[in-house]
């Protein structure tokens, strides 16, 4: 058997009282493109957080390429801050509020982690940055800041900050939710050409269609809980679950 | 009112007049820098995880900013030194007002953090940089330019507060439009001179300082 890439196990996460997942278990391997669906408030967003380490969690495994993180052990023991950073790199994230940093150019904002993080000389970052921006269709913007670029600019920028540390999972995070319908597409083709070269990603999206045609599997998430998973043509098409059926039926998919 | 306005005795002096406002600036130069430092790490105390540090951060603002800073200069400058903590007149006014334009700039500061999107923060931890270079590179530096105004503002009123030191004889130009105005007996004249002057540095300042806003203002 292949070892997954992402591994997600019997996963609880808890805000004050509230168990916001209880219980979540996932796998991806290389180059898969899971998509999670499902209302707000059914965990979606949580769970990506916590494979990024941006939320604890407070039972349960993650694992990336075998390696667990954020805690080690049955003890679900802490890890150090400069361990949890290094981990983190092994994921790329991209926020739906773009979170790009406004005080410097698109090139920038790439090469940053480049040389920060993986202490590129800046030459190499600048080239590396430059293959990326060119790759998102924003070559012509690498001077620019955040405020001089639309959303989907910004977005486009945001994917390239995150692939060009070249992690092994990248996750989307309701990434055309604040864009105008109009730049909703540029952003979705960039993504759909990262998938089509074998990115591993998952996804959390309120675009059916798009969920349909970009994923291999498709996740429906409620109440904490994973309620459905399988290929998107069975789950969009035959929904097992009545909640699933009616969710589909309500995003007017 | 049989006065006759005469500012020959005010001009025979106005070098001492100008090394005074030049002194001036310098300690509120200095001043502001020093207190730039302080109020950092204050304003990060004050968002601390830990107790200890918020409660720390805190004491220090409540106790500067309650205390008016003639009484901060007169206590540092006549208190310390029988504590055995023995500066100059010009060094112990220095460390007074730095730590008095500490305590006002953590809120400054303090205030530009919490305004900050939490997204930015993550977004660097997102591609591993540790809480420390995302401090470095990214929140930090927004933060300045947002407080910047602030800032500036801060800088105008340490620089007024620097007459104070006249009070421990720190030779700024308030002392020395004291010592003119008893010399000669021209107070009108004096007074006059000595305001314009601090009127006229406030506001080439004030102009530098809008210039600089608009260099560093992150477009949007």
């Amino acid at each position: 058997m292949v070892q997954p890439i992402l591994q997600i196990e019997n996963l609880h996460k808890k805000f004050k009282d509230v168990e916001v997942l209880k219980g979540v278990d996932l796998s991806l391997e290389t180059g898969d493109v899971v998509s999670i669906i499902g209302s707000s408030g059914s965990g979606k967003t949580t769970l990506l957080r916590c494979v990024n380490m941006l939320e604890e969690f407070h039972q349960g495994r993650i694992l990336i390429d075998g390696e667990e993180i954020g805690y080690s052990g049955p003890r679900h023991k802490a890890r150090k801050e400069s361990e949890i950073a290094r981990q983190r790199a092994m994921t790329g994230m991209v926020f739906q509020q773009f979170n790009l940093f406004p005080h410097m150019t698109a090139l920038r904002n790439v090469t940053l982690g480049l040389t920060k993080v993986k202490k590129m000389p800046a030459e190499e970052a600048n080239a590396i940055a430059g293959k990326w921006l060119a790759r998102v269709g924003m070559s012509d913007r690498c001077d620019h800041h955040p405020g001089q670029l639309s959303g989907g600019q910004q977005q486009r920028v945001a994917i390239a900050r995150a692939v060009a540390m070249n992690p092994k999972v990248m996750l989307f995070d309701e990434v055309t939710s604040a864009l105008d319908p109009e730049l909703v597409n540029e952003v979705l083709n960039v993504i759909k050409d990262l998938a089509n070269e074998g990115m591993t990603m998952l996804l959390v999206t309120h675009e059916m269609k798009f969920a349909f045609e970009v994923s291999d599997r498709v996740v429906f998430m409620n109440q904490g809980r994973i309620e459905e998973e399988g290929p998107p043509e069975e789950l969009f098409r035959k929904p097992k679950s009545q909640r699933l059926a009616e969710f589909l039926k309500s995003s007017k998919f | 009112m049989g006065y006759t306005l005469n500012f020959g005795a005010v001009w025979r002096d106005f070098d001492l007049l100008l090394s005074g406002l030049g002194l001036g600036l310098g300690l509120a130069i200095v001043s502001i820098f020093a207190g730039c430092w302080i109020g950092l790490v204050a304003a990060f105390a004050m968002n601390s995880k830990h107790v200890l540090w918020r409660r720390v951060a805190s004491c220090y603002v409540t106790a500067i900013r309650n205390t008016p800073l003639l009484v901060l200069i007169l206590f540092s400058f006549f208190v310390l030194p029988r504590l055995g903590i023995r500066l100059g007149k010009v060094e112990s006014f220095t460390v007074t007002l730095s730590i008095y334009a500490g305590a006002y700039l953590t809120e400054v500061f303090r205030g530009a953090l919490l305004a900050l999107p939490r997204g930015l923060r993550e977004a660097g931890l997102a591609i591993g940089l540790t809480e420390w270079q995302a401090k470095i590179w990214i929140t930090i530096p927004i933060m300045l330019r947002n407080a910047f105004p602030a800032l500036g503002n801060n800088f105008i009123s340490l620089f007024k507060d620097t007459s104070l030191a006249a009070a421990i004889a720190v030779p700024e130009l308030t002392f020395y439009a004291r010592q003119i105005n008893v010399n000669t007996f021209r107070v009108i004249e004096t007074w006059l001179v000595a305001s314009l002057m601090y009127v006229a540095a406030c506001y080439l300042i004030a102009a530098g300082l809008r210039f600089f806003e608009r260099r560093l203002a992150i477009s949007r």
